[in-house]
């Protein structure tokens, strides 16, 4: 299997979940897509730039709180929400999904792409 | 951070963009790499020099885009270490011009570059004047017109 096609396969991981409207693999150092699901309408090269950009700064304040490397994280809004795995080869497995999605489930899938990806 | 221009339409978009990106330095320049604009640190940097080589390789690599029969590359990105240098074309009434952009990836990254640049774009396009032609250069007039725009860039 290629590399392209295991991303993909990784990707689908995450947008079969309910209320997921999209997933993306995005380098974290550069903040741009290598791979990508997306519903109409998102940006991803948006999302992918400042999803790196959010990484990189959360990494610091991890660092400097002395409680090592993020797992997971989620950010809730309003009009939906963005859930991220980082994944030691520095690649961040994201998903954007609606307000009420169900966390638990999408984080398994992410956990479960950067296994594939990482 | 400092801020010099000769064309004063280009500042707010070149401000604008230095602060969303998280860039170290941006030049804007014609494609002969006179300098029109700078924003942000640029004591690290000597803007002539980074101007006439950001202008070089952009004519190098639209060469090479001629000899493939292609339209000129869009962007080119050099990334090192620390810093990465980003050069564009970006149409404006006043022609084709390039920007080049430093900066550090401790504070950006080319995504947010890239993502910026989009506005960037779209904002020197915006505010450019529509209406202007290539004034023809006079003899008389191009020393006095040269040394207002060193004098402008280098804060004299």
């Amino acid at each position: 299997m290629t590399a392209t096609a295991g991303y993909g396969q990784a990707l689908d991981l995450i947008t079969r979940v309910g209320g997921v409207r999209g997933a993306m693999l995005v380098s974290a150092e550069d903040g741009i897509v290598v791979a990508e699901q997306l519903m109409e309408g998102i940006k991803g090269s948006a999302v992918a730039a400042l999803a790196a950009s959010l990484a990189t700064r959360l990494r610091r304040a991890m660092e400097a709180a002395g409680v090592g490397a993020s797992l997971f994280w989620h950010l809730q809004a309003e009009g939906g929400a963005l859930l991220v795995v980082p994944t030691p080869n520095g690649i961040l497995v994201v998903a954007v999904a609606e307000p009420d999605v169900n966390v638990g489930l999408v984080r398994l899938e992410l956990l479960r792409a950067a296994e594939v990806v990482g | 951070m400092s801020t010099r221009a000769v064309e004063q339409w280009t500042l707010e978009p070149l401000v604008k963009f230095v602060k969303e990106a998280g860039a170290r330095l941006v030049l804007v320049m014609t494609s002969a790499g006179q300098v029109l604009a700078q924003h942000g640190f640029s004591r690290a940097m000597d803007v002539m020099s980074a101007a006439a080589l950001g202008a070089a390789i952009m004519a190098s690599t639209d060469e090479i885009a001629r000899q493939l029969q292609q339209p000129p590359f869009a962007a080119l990105n050099h990334q090192g270490d620390k810093h990465g240098i980003f050069l564009a074309g970006v149409k404006t009434g006043r022609g084709r011009l390039i920007a080049l952009v430093a900066y550090d990836l401790d504070a950006s990254s080319l995504g947010l570059v890239q993502l910026f640049f989009e506005q960037l774009a779209a904002d020197l396009q915006a505010a450019s004047p529509k209406d202007s032609v290539p004034k023809q250069v006079l003899a008389a007039d191009f020393e006095r017109e040269l040394s207002d725009s060193l004098n402008t860039l280098f804060g004299r």
